[in-house]
């Protein structure tokens, strides 16, 4: 496909993998973190890692929807669509992720729970305005990409009159979690997690642009630089570092110009400021409470919110002992150092939530990369440290 | 879940929706997050809204660029 296949050229690829191992310098290490689970499926399916020199390493983040659900909230999913008369509509990705009680949507659903796999948000106002006598709440999971759609689903149900459209909104926000990452104590103890720089989200910049990142370029002094999720935008992004880094540079830069501009999308922030606000907290699965990083309804809207008309009460629930995707998530660990991987924790039977999404930085590994990681580590131990 | 792709609009339907071709298959989809998109023009796609134009001659200038960095020489010392 068109802008698909060029991008994804394994000759160029090969040409850029030179050029990033001409450029890094010997003697020193590079540790970039992509944050994106777009990024981290693209580096797994396409074995970027392979052609990189062994002193440039990719640290995972945690930009993946699925994995930073915290266990608390998709208990509350549960418990809404066990409601009497309600109809849960989900993205796919959600329906394994892990809940309390060994449970999950898909279990609840066999259970006997009314919840509908739906495309876009459009397929739940379809389901409420199909069942005048049911109540459809949307299960509205996402970063800042997934954030308009429910917006403009509000909007509709609020034209049509549809008082039986309800949204759960668990809306994150990209540059609260990348701050919170950098003042984690893990990551400022120097030398546990170096992290030098970011690639920096594709399709969340299309919509927020690439000027949320300016501040912390200047304030962590960390160069960003916007990528495509196509594995030669990914390398070009690589090399875009490698040279900030060589260079002292601490910037924000946009490979993905197809598609980022720095103001980004006006029309998709102004529906979103109109209907949403900042909560002032908001539970992340691995890096607890993120600090003004989630969205909820405005006041206005209050009566499409699933929360304010159940009297839902946040709950915070543990993830399973033995799951690393905490430490994961954060670029402290990777998925081999987890008992489980693989063992217990399949994409098949997921313990943890970074086990579900094919962007979780557990089913990226798991699908692509089990065995890649050996030769890795032979070779970053034969270079320079 | 983030995944999202670029594919080329074929007709202009009422009410800000629009049919995409999506390697062969067709599909409808909604602009109401972009303005100004006319039949031809390639959108990025996304659970079901095109979320940004797609700007072809920036596609061919990031194409030159991967074709230019393998040959090169370092940028700086
Ligand atoms: S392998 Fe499973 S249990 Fe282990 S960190 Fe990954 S998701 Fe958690």
């Amino acid at each position: 496909m068109k802008y698909i296949d060029e991008f994804r050229d394994g000759a160029l690829a090969r040409s850029l993998g030179a050029a990033i191992t001409r450029e890094a310098a010997p003697g020193r290490r590079y540790g970039f973190m992509e944050f994106c689970g777009g990024h981290t499926h693209a580096i797994a399916r396409y074995g970027v890692t392979d052609l990189l020199p062994g002193n440039v390493r990719m640290i995972h983040g945690p930009g993946c929807p699925v994995c930073v659900l915290p266990v608390g909230r998709v208990d509350m999913a549960i418990e809404i669509a066990r409601r009497p008369g309600v109809i849960l509509a989900t993205y796919g990705d959600t329906m394994r992720v892990p809940a309390s009680g060994r449970l999950s949507l898909l279990k609840a659903k066999a259970q006997g729970a009314d919840v509908r796999m739906v495309y876009s948000t459009q397929d739940a106002v379809r389901l409420a305005e199909e069942n005048p006598g049911r109540e459809v709440v949307m299960f509205a999971i996402g970063f800042e990409t997934t954030t308009p759609p429910t917006a403009l689903a509000i909007k509709q149900a609020e034209a049509k009159g549809l008082a039986n459209f309800l949204v759960f909104c668990n809306h994150v926000l990209t540059p609260s979690a990348i701050s919170h990452i950098l003042e984690s104590p893990e990551v400022r103890e120097l030398g546990t997690v170096p992290i030098d720089g970011f690639i920096g989200p594709a399709h969340v910049s299309t919509i927020i642009g690439s000027r949320p990142y300016e501040f912390f370029a200047e304030e962590y002094q960390k160069p960003v630089v916007i990528a495509g999720f196509e594995p030669l935008d990914v390398m070009q992004a690589i090399l875009m570092l490698v040279r900030q880094v060589n260079e002292g540079r601490a910037e924000v830069e946009n490979e993905f110009t197809r598609a980022v501009t720095r103001e980004g999308n006006q029309k998709a922030q102004a529906l979103v400021a109109e209907v949403f606000e900042l909560r002032r907290e908001f539970e992340w699965r691995g890096l607890g409470a993120v600090p003004y990083s989630a969205l909820r309804l405005k006041d206005k809207y209050a009566a499409f919110d699933a929360e304010r008309r159940y009297g839902l009460v946040d709950r915070q629930v543990a993830d399973h002992k033995a799951c690393e995707c905490g430490a994961i998530l954060r670029g402290v660990k990777q998925p081999a150092d987890c008992k489980l991987f693989g063992t217990a924790c399949t994409p098949e039977n997921p313990l943890g939530s970074c086990m579900v999404s094919s962007e979780g930085a557990c089913a990226a590994h798991y699908t692509y990369g089990r065995f890649r990681d050996f030769s890795r580590k032979s070779a970053a131990g034969g270079a320079t440290p | 879940m983030c995944l999202a792709l670029p594919v080329r609009v074929v007709e202009l339907k009422g009410g800000d929706m629009a049919v995409v071709d999506l390697g062969g298959v067709r599909k409808e989809i909604s602009l109401a997050l972009v303005d100004g998109v006319t039949a031809g023009d390639y959108v990025i796609l996304h659970v079901g809204y095109a979320l940004t134009r797609l700007d072809p001659a920036e596609a061919e200038r990031t194409l030159a660029t991967f074709a230019a960095a393998g040959i090169d020489a370092p940028a700086s010392a």
